[in-house]
């Protein structure tokens, strides 16, 4: 293993962060295979956008997060909340529309709240997260906090001018951001060559004077040392920087279909990604080099299916909200 | 109350503070600079953002050597993006700060709608609860010398169908002062509206700090042959109307919203419930707008008028510039002073008609 770490710049790295972003990884696709496995009995009623393929990202940039560090997301989101340290259960229960989710059923799949894990809410407006974590970026500055915001968005959200205003600003203020851009080429439908001229996302950082990293968002070990770089020039003062992670998503834009048969995509380009799967790729990495065993794999399966089936039990048991939430919490009432 | 008075003119105020003891005054502008100054002074929480707030003017002076005093991380200068800094202060609100963004015109906060409508508003009943946007967004209405069409707009009415939000006003230097101290600690996004034309405005304002209650309406004039429901430059055109109505035998009653989200209901519906009969002066338009919510809530309490409900409200149009034409798109006094004439002259009517009807 040693040799192929080298070339990562991260012969340091001990077996425990190997295992730590194998387990990362699997335990978000088997959430969102779960997912997929139950959505048909239409018991979950709220769109869900899964990150099928693009595991490698949250868990190579989380792993370098403290827990009090925010992480702001976007629509696309259980994976970077699973990866931050959220428990399957509020998830679970929220996708449900119970009383006992995350947000109590107001928000469902796309509006993700863990503020014990530094996820202070998720914005499913394309972009709208990206200036929300400069500011609690700034706050931890005005703070004098050592907490570090790590952004979650895709390239379509590079799209917006909420991006531009605030890089810009984190730059300006030398805030402790990362901003992580997980370039799946699509935005909904839309390829990224239909919506941007340039197609070289990370490059825009130098407009801001900031460092910007293109690596391959399949490959965990690459996210790693980037994220390690950018938490580590953050967490120092050193201001924000952009990590432009390429990857794709395996299932359509929405729900848990593969959006081919729609004609959205070509068959071929998403049959291409899956030869890349991340977890498909580390995983033989692992067993070549003898840093995790098959024992130890299945092992972490079932520690991970044990988990689920608890939140998916927990989550079906729970009650929904009470009409009479309807208008509750539409205001803050402060504690007199 | 030294608080409720209107005072129609500096000289007039000057008067008033040779005449009554413990009398202090200042103006709208310096009320807010006050304001938050203690608020700064006592919450290291808060902070200032805005494009040009520590400009030798200090956004006409509400801002005024704040940044000397408090430090450039506590009041800083902000980039032109409106949107993105507005996201930055929900961002810092969610992670406990509580910040007081400004504007120097109400125009720019259309830039900012989607972190306005879309994530502050939402953010607290979102997510059950459990994290609430402290964020108070002031902004300025400009008038005159040809602000024209995109510098002079009145959109209070945009923000007050928003649930979650709450919309201010404050016409007085008093309640300048108070509103926005009562903003800063009510832990809501607030949308502060003020108005160029009061920031000159000499009133009652004590030294220490001080909270109006939001969702509160005052009774500026009390009367018994109309009601006027005015909102911040308007509410002394109103209450300058009231007094050239005297002279005419019509005894209007004048309230001033002050809060326009929530609104305060009850006080408006019990002075038309005596009077009978209603005027609505807005700075805005006039469609979907305040006086369009004041008049529905009295319809819906159900309210017997004695006279047809009146608005008077810029016309639709957007403003133009040629100071022929200004002066052709502001309502002010006379407006209002018609408006009563044709209320009261057409109760009168009625009551008449209903009078000399046959009895059958």
């Amino acid at each position: 293993m040693k040799d192929i770490l080298l070339r990562y710049g991260l012969n340091t790295l001990t077996k425990k962060v190997l295992i730590d972003l194998y387990e990362s990884m699997l335990r978000i696709r088997m959430f969102e295979e779960k997912i997929v496995e139950l959505y048909p009995e239409q018991e979950m009623k709220c769109p869900v956008h899964l990150c099928i393929g693009q595991e490698a990202i949250a868990a190579g940039v989380c792993l370098h997060l403290h827990k009090n560090d925010f992480v702001f997301s976007n629509h696309r989101g259980h994976g970077h909340c699973l990866a931050k340290g959220t428990p399957m259960k509020p998830l679970m229960a929220e996708f449900y529309g119970k009383e006992t989710g995350c947000s109590k059923g107001k928000g469902g799949s796309m509006h993700i709240i863990d503020i014990e894990n530094g996820i202070l809410g998720t914005s499913a407006i394309v972009g709208g997260g990206i200036p929300m974590g400069v500011g609690a970026a700034l706050a931890s500055s005005m703070k004098g906090e050592d907490n570090v915001t790590a952004i979650f968005f895709g390239d379509g959200a590079f799209d917006e001018g909420a991006f531009y205003e605030s890089f810009n600003f984190a730059s300006l203020k030398k805030l402790p951001v990362v901003f992580v851009c997980e370039n799946n080429f699509y935005a909904t439908n839309s390829h990224q060559s239909a919506r941007q001229s340039g197609c070289r996302i990370s490059e825009s950082a130098a407009s801001f004077d900031s460092r910007g990293h293109c690596v391959d968002g399949n490959d965990p070990l690459a996210v790693y040392k980037a994220a390690q770089d950018a938490v580590a020039l953050a967490r120092k003062g050193g201001g924000p920087s952009l990590i432009e992670a390429k990857t794709y998503r395996w299932k359509g834009h929405v729900g848990p279909e593969e959006d081919w048969t729609k004609g959205c995509r070509p068959k071929e380009e998403l049959d291409y990604w899956k030869e890349q799967c991340p977890i498909k790729k580390f995983t033989a990495l692992l067993l070549e080099k003898g840093a995790m065993t098959t024992e130890e794999m299945e092992q972490a399966k079932s520690v991970i299916n044990a988990e689920l089936a608890e939140a998916v039990e927990f989550a079906k048991a729970s009650p929904f909200p009470k009409a009479t939430a309807l208008l509750e919490d539409v205001y803050y009432e402060a504690k007199k | 109350m030294p608080w409720t008075r209107i005072y129609g003119s500096r000289t007039e105020f000057e008067k008033a503070l040779k005449d009554t003891p413990g009398l202090r005054g200042i103006t709208y502008k310096e009320a807010i600079r006050e304001a938050t100054a203690q608020l700064l002074s006592t919450d290291k929480s808060v902070f200032v953002i805005g494009e040009g707030v520590d400009d030798s003017g200090g956004v006409f002076g509400t801002t005024k050597g704040l940044q000397e005093e408090f430090g450039k991380e506590r009041v800083m200068d902000s980039p032109l993006a409106e949107n993105g800094i507005t996201g930055v202060c929900v961002g810092a609100a969610a992670a406990g700060m509580k910040p007081i963004l400004v504007h120097m015109r109400t125009d720019f906060l259309p830039i900012s709608l989607d972190q306005i409508l879309n994530h502050a508003a939402k953010w607290h009943y979102m997510f059950g609860g459990s994290v609430n946007v402290s964020l108070v967004i002031r902004s300025i209405i400009g008038r005159g010398w040809g602000s024209a069409a995109q510098h002079s707009q009145s959109l209070q009415a945009m923000f007050m169908n928003i649930p979650g939000l709450r919309v201010i006003m404050p016409a007085t230097p008093f309640d300048a002062k108070g509103l926005l101290i009562a903003s800063v600690r009510d832990g809501n996004p607030v949308i502060m509206i003020e108005h160029r034309w009061l920031y000159d405005h000499m009133g009652h304002v004590p030294e220490e700090m001080y909270e109006v209650p939001l969702g509160k309406a005052v009774v500026r004039k009390t009367g018994n042959d109309a009601t006027i429901v005015a909102v911040s430059h308007m509410v002394h055109e109103a209450v300058q109307a009231a007094e050239a109505l005297l002279d005419e035998g019509i005894d209007c009653e004048v309230i001033d919203l002050r809060t326009l989200k929530p609104m305060d209901s009850a006080t408006i519906i019990e002075s038309v419930r005596k009077t009978g009969r209603l005027i609505v002066a807005d700075t805005g338009w006039k469609e979907c707008a305040v006086g369009a919510e004041v008049m529905a809530k009295v319809a819906e309490a159900g309210v017997a008028l004695r006279s047809p409900l009146v608005r008077v409200n810029l016309p639709e149009a957007p403003t133009p510039a040629s100071p022929v034409l200004e002066k052709a798109y502001y309502p002010g006094k006379n407006d209002i002073i018609e408006a009563a004439r044709k209320t009261v002259g057409n109760g009168k009517r009625q009551a008449e008609h209903i009078n000399n009807s046959p009895v059958l």
